[in-house]
C-alpha cells in the first residue's frame, strides 16, 4: 500500500492528512450522505474547501487556539467536518452522545468549558439551550438542520451553511490565520478529547493526541491491509471512540470513503445499498441481525426453510475452515459453493455483507453461534478488544486465528502484561494523553511507565499467545467459600440465548449466585405471537408463565456449561426472576453503551435481591422510570422467582487469590 | 389574542395571522330531515392553525366535507381567497389548494408509501397519459421534480425508513402520517385534518403535533383540524370553534373557549332540575 510505506513527516495531524488526501485522491469520494433518497457525495477536494470554509467562518466567530468545541448529531459527513474544521484552527473537537438527557450533556460541556457547539437539529438545539444558564463558558451555537428554528433568537445561534458562507467571504482576511494555526499542529498537540460513558461515576474526558490517533490508524490499517479503496458505513456514535478512529482516523490515514446513513432507522437499507468493506458493529448489531433472519426463516415455506437448515449445516462444518483457508474435501467446497450460490451470497446481499472483506465486534462477549454464524456464511468477522484510553486497539484477531473465546493477540506496538491479581495492563503508542481536569484518576490509571490499567480480568493463553478475557476487574468477586464469582461471563452465556436481552448475576461474598433477566421483546414477542399468546406489554409477557419456563430451561442450560469449568463452578444461577422493565439508559441502570450499571441496578432492586436469597416464591415491587422526555413515573408488578436446577460440585480455591 | 383586523392578528405566541382565507357565511347543511348543520358562520385566517370542536355528532365532519366541497350545503356561501366558490367537484377543489386526511385513513394499501404521497402530487402533473406511459421529455422531467419535491416532504415527515414500504404493512400511526405527507405534497394553500390523532397513543400524538406546529412554521400553510382530544386541540390552535347538534356556540381562543358556559355545558352536560 502506497500510504503506509510513507513516513509520516509532515502528516502528523488529521488537517495534514486531509491536505494530502485532498492532493493523492482530490476526485475520489470522501463522503457520501443519502438524503432526499439519492447518496449524495463528496470528494476528497470538495471535503477540504467544505472545511476551509467552515474553519474559516469559525474564526470568524471567535474561535480561538485551545477551545473546545462540542459536536452532537448522529453521523452526517457535516458533524466530521465540524470536527476537522475545529481541529484546522486549533481547537479542540469533543464529540457527544446525541441520545443523552439535557443534564447529562450540561455536565460534560460544562467540564470541558465548550464555547461553542455545532449540533445537528432543534431536538439538540433545544437541550443545549435548556441548560445553557449552567455553562458559563458558553458563547455560540451552530446548527445543521434549520426546520423548526426560524423563530429562535439567533442572538446566539447560527446556521451551518451561514458560517462557511461568512468564512468563504472573508477567506482573504482569514486564510494566513487559518494557514499559521494548521501550520502549528504537531504530533503532541490534541485530537481529539471523548468522554468514557464510565460504568460507575461522572463520565471522564479522554484526551488523545495526533500520535495517538494517526499511530494507530496506521498501524491497524496496516494489520488488515485496509487501502483508500474501502468502503465504510458510518453509524456508531460520533463520540465512541471506535467512531473516531474508523471514520476519522483510518479514513484519514488510508483515504477511504466514509458513508452515512440518511436517518437512524434507514441503516439496515443504506447498509444493503453500499456494501461495505470493511465494518464494524457491537454483537448487538449482529445479533439482532441473526434474530430477524431467524424470524424471517420460522415463517418461510417448508421448502425454503428445508435448503436454510441444509446448507446452513452444511456452512456450519466448513465454512469456517475455507474462510481459514484450512484443508476442506473436494466436495464438501463444491456443496459449499452451491450453498453460497444459492442461500449464503443471496443473504449476505440481504444483510449487506456482500463485499464485507474485514469485519470487527468488539464491546461486549459475541455468542458463539452468533459468531459463527457470519463465520460460516464466508464473513470475515473478528474480535477485537478495546478502550478509548488505548484510542481503541489492545488486542486484535489476525486473519486465520478467529475463535468466539479470545480477544486475539496485542495489536502491533502494543505490549501486554497481567498483574499478580489478573488485570490486563497495556502499554502502546496509542495510550492516552491524560484525563481532561482529572490528574488523580490518570495516576490511578496509567502509571508513569506509560502502563493502562485496563480494568479487566484476563489471561493470556500459554499455547496460543491469545488474550482471554473473564470479566472487570473490580466485578471479580470471591462466595463466600472462596471460589471465583465472576458475574459477566455468566451473564455472557445467559445472553447469548436470542430470549434473553440482559442479565445481571449477583454473588459476591454470597453463598450462592442469583440472577435478574430481561427477555428480549422481539424474540420472545414473535414466539408468543406463532404460539398465539396475547400480551399488551414488556411486563406482561414478562410474567407469563411460558416465558419463565423457557427462561428457566436457558439457565438451567447455563449452569451445566458453567459447572464444566472448575474454576467457575461456584457462580451457577441458584434462583432468579425476569424484571418488569427493560434495564434503561434514562434510568441510569445502564450506560448509553448498554452496559449495565450493576451498582445502581443492585441499590435500586434490592428488595428484589433480598427475596431471591430470602427463599420468597413471589415479591411485589414498584420502579420509578423516566420517560424519553424526561418526565417520571412509575410501574408496579408481582414478580415470580424460580428455582433453577444446579450441577452439584465441591468448591475450589482459586489459585491467584 | 391582540387586536382582530381585517388584516390580520397576532397570536399568543408572536405569529403574525394574515386576512380571510376561507369564510363560511349561514351555512346550513340537510340530510332529508335530519339538519346536520345550522346556520353556521366563521371565518379561516391565512396562517393560523384553526380547530373544529364539540361532542360526537355535533356536525364537525359534515362541516369539513363542506369545507372541502364533499358537501353542498341547501343554504349559505363558502368564500376562498376573496372569491365566494361556485359548485364544484372535490378534484377541483383540491386544485385550488385544499388538501385534507381522513378520519379512517384513506390510503392505497397496496403500493408503497412513495407512491402513495406521489400520488398527491397529481394537481401538479399537467403531461397526459399518453406521455406518461412513454416517459420522455416534458413527462420526465415533471416527474423527477415531483419527485424532488415529494423527497422534501419524506425528509420533514421523517419517513426515509418506509419510503418503499408498502403502506399494508405500516402500523396505524405511520399510516396517518403518510396521509399527512400525501396532502402535503400537493402543496396546499389550506390543509384540513380530520382527527390526525385519533387512536394513537401519548408518543404518537406528540409526534403528530411537533408535524402539525412544523407544517405550520415550516411552510406557512394554514390548517384546519378536527380533534377530540381536547389537551391537543388547545395546544396546537390559534383560534377554536365549538360545535354542538350542528350549532355554533362558541369561536375564541382556546382560553375563550374553555371559559365559555355553553361549552362547559355542551361538554359536561347541564343538570335539568
Amino acid at each position: 500500500m502506497a500510504q503506509s510505506s510513507q513516513a509520516t513527516d509532515g502528516l502528523s495531524s488529521i488537517p495534514a492528512l486531509l491536505k494530502r488526501n485532498a492532493a493523492e485522491f482530490g476526485h475520489k469520494a470522501a463522503y457520501r450522505e443519502k438524503e432526499f433518497g439519492i447518496w449524495q457525495s463528496w470528494t476528497w477536494k470538495q471535503a477540504a474547501e467544505e472545511i476551509d470554509n467552515l474553519a474559516l467562518g469559525l474564526i470568524n466567530l471567535g474561535v480561538e487556539e485551545g477551545d473546545f468545541v462540542a459536536i452532537i448529531g448522529r453521523n452526517r459527513p457535516y458533524l466530521y467536518w465540524s470536527m476537522v474544521a475545529a481541529q484546522s484552527v486549533g481547537a479542540i473537537p469533543v464529540p457527544l452522545y446525541q441520545d443523552a438527557a439535557a443534564e447529562e450533556m450540561a455536565y460534560v460541556l460544562d467540564h470541558c468549558g465548550a464555547r461553542f457547539v455545532i449540533v445537528e437539529d432543534q431536538e439538540q438545539v433545544d437541550k443545549v439551550i435548556e441548560v445553557q444558564d449552567q455553562l458559563h463558558q458558553f458563547e455560540h451555537m451552530i446548527y445543521l438542520d434549520p426546520k423548526g428554528l426560524r423563530k429562535y433568537d439567533h442572538a446566539r445561534l447560527h446556521e451551518f451553511a451561514h458560517i462557511q458562507e461568512q468564512g468563504h467571504a472573508a477567506r482573504d482576511e482569514f486564510t494566513p490565520e487559518l494557514e499559521k494555526r494548521r501550520a502549528k499542529l504537531d504530533y503532541s498537540s490534541v485530537c481529539v478529547m471523548l468522554y468514557t460513558s464510565g460504568t460507575t461515576g461522572k463520565p471522564k474526558g479522554v484526551v488523545l493526541s495526533n500520535r495517538n490517533v494517526i499511530e494507530s490508524a496506521k498501524n491497524s490499517a496496516a494489520f488488515d491491509n485496509l487501502g483508500p479503496n474501502e468502503e465504510v458505513l458510518a453509524y456508531l456514535p460520533m463520540a465512541w471512540v471506535g467512531d473516531f478512529i474508523f471514520s476519522i482516523g483510518q479514513s484519514y490515514w488510508c483515504g477511504f470513503c466514509v458513508n452515512c446513513p440518511e436517518n437512524a432507522d434507514t441503516m439496515m437499507i443504506d447498509l444493503r445499498e453500499i456494501g461495505p468493506t470493511y465494518y464494524f458493529a457491537p454483537p448487538r448489531v449482529f445479533e439482532t441481525q441473526l434474530t430477524n433472519v431467524m424470524i424471517r426463516m420460522e415463517d418461510a415455506g417448508r421448502l425454503k426453510k428445508w435448503l436454510f437448515d441444509t446448507f446452513m449445516a452444511h456452512a456450519r462444518k466448513v465454512g469456517p475452515a475455507i474462510l481459514d483457508g484450512k484443508p476442506v474435501g473436494a466436495w464438501d467446497r463444491i456443496k459449499y459453493a452451491l450453498g453460497d450460490l444459492f442461500i449464503y451470497g443471496p443473504l449476505k446481499n440481504t444483510l449487506g455483507f456482500s463485499r464485507v472483506r474485514v469485519g470487527y465486534t468488539a464491546g461486549e462477549a459475541i455468542g458463539p453461534e452468533i459468531f459463527d454464524f457470519y463465520r460460516s456464511l464466508g464473513i470475515n468477522l473478528k474480535q477485537l478488544y478495546g478502550q478509548t484510553e488505548a484510542t481503541v486497539f489492545i488486542t486484535v484477531q489476525p486473519d486465520g486465528e478467529v475463535r468466539s473465546d479470545t480477544v486475539g493477540v496485542p495489536a502491533p506496538g502494543v505490549e501486554l502484561k497481567i498483574s499478580d491479581d489478573g488485570e490486563v495492563f497495556y502499554r502502546s503508542p496509542g495510550v492516552f494523553e491524560n484525563y481532561y481536569k482529572n490528574p488523580e484518576s490518570t495516576a490511578d490509571t496509567k502509571d508513569p511507565d506509560g502502563w493502562v490499567a485496563t480494568g479487566d480480568a484476563g489471561f493470556i493463553e500459554e499455547d496460543t499467545g491469545h488474550l482471554r478475557i473473564i470479566d472487570r476487574a473490580k466485578d471479580v468477586g470471591k462466595m463466600s467459600d472462596g471460589s471465583l464469582f465472576a458475574p459477566k461471563y455468566v451473564e455472557n452465556k445467559l445472553k447469548f440465548y436470542p430470549n434473553i436481552l440482559e442479565a445481571v448475576v449477583f454473588g459476591n461474598e454470597r453463598e450462592k449466585c442469583m440472577a435478574f433477566i430481561n427477555i428480549d421483546l422481539s424474540a420472545v414477542g414473535n414466539w408468543a405471537e406463532r404460539n398465539n399468546i396475547a400480551y399488551s406489554s414488556y411486563q406482561e409477557l414478562a410474567g407469563h408463565p411460558k416465558v419463565l419456563q423457557t427462561v428457566q430451561e436457558h439457565v438451567e442450560e447455563v449452569n451445566k456449561s458453567v459447572a464444566e469449568d472448575p474454576m467457575l463452578s461456584g457462580c451457577q444461577v441458584h434462583r432468579f426472576l425476569i424484571l418488569h422493565k427493560e434495564l434503561d439508559a434514562d434510568d441510569g441502570e445502564m450506560t448509553r453503551t448498554r452496559k449495565v450499571r450493576r451498582r445502581i441496578v443492585e441499590d435500586k432492586y434490592s428488595d428484589l435481591i433480598t427475596a431471591l436469597y430470602d427463599g420468597s416464591k413471589e415479591i411485589f415491587t414498584k420502579t420509578e422510570v423516566t420517560y424519553e422526555d424526561g418526565r417520571k413515573g412509575s410501574i408496579s408488578a408481582t414478580l415470580e422467582i424460580r428455582d433453577a436446577a444446579v450441577v452439584p460440585v465441591t468448591p475450589q480455591k482459586v489459585a491467584a487469590e | 389574542m391582540n387586536q382582530m383586523t381585517e388584516e390580520g392578528y397576532v397570536t399568543e405566541d408572536g405569529r403574525t395571522i394574515g386576512g380571510k382565507l376561507m369564510e363560511m357565511k349561514h351555512i346550513s347543511l340537510r340530510f332529508g330531515g335530519v339538519k346536520a348543520i345550522t346556520d353556521i358562520s366563521f371565518d379561516i385566517r391565512e396562517g393560523e392553525i384553526r380547530a373544529i370542536i364539540g361532542p360526537n355528532g355535533a356536525g364537525k365532519s359534515s362541516m369539513l366535507n363542506v369545507v372541502s366541497g364533499f358537501y353542498v350545503p341547501q343554504e349559505g356561501e363558502v368564500w376562498f381567497r376573496g372569491e365566494k366558490r361556485p359548485q364544484m367537484r372535490p378534484y377541483e377543489v383540491a386544485r385550488q389548494g385544499i388538501a385534507r386526511t381522513f378520519q379512517n385513513i384513506a390510503l392505497f394499501e397496496g403500493m408503497s408509501v412513495l407512491d402513495n404521497v406521489m400520488t398527491g402530487r397529481l394537481t401538479h402533473m399537467q403531461t397526459g397519459i399518453a406521455a406518461q406511459a412513454l416517459w420522455k421529455g416534458k413527462a420526465e422531467r415533471e416527474e423527477v421534480e415531483n419527485r424532488e419535491f415529494v423527497e422534501k416532504i419524506i425528509d420533514f415527515l421523517e419517513i426515509q425508513a418506509i419510503r418503499k414500504t408498502p403502506v399494508a404493512n405500516l402500523p396505524y400511526g405511520m399510516k396517518k402520517r403518510v396521509e399527512l405527507a400525501r396532502a402535503l405534497a400537493a402543496e396546499p394553500k389550506l390543509l384540513l385534518l380530520d382527527e390526525p390523532m385519533a387512536g394513537m397513543n401519548v408518543e404518537e400524538k406528540e409526534d403528530m403535533s411537533r408535524f402539525v406546529l412544523d407544517v405550520n412554521d415550516e411552510f406557512g400553510t394554514t390548517i384546519a383540524l378536527i380533534e377530540h382530544d381536547m389537551g391537543v386541540v388547545m395546544d396546537l390552535s390559534d383560534r377554536v370553534v365549538v360545535m354542538d347538534y350542528g350549532k355554533k356556540i362558541g369561536d375564541g381562543t382556546p382560553d375563550e373557549v374553555r371559559n365559555n358556559q355553553d361549552v362547559i355545558d355542551a361538554y359536561l352536560g347541564v343538570s335539568h332540575d
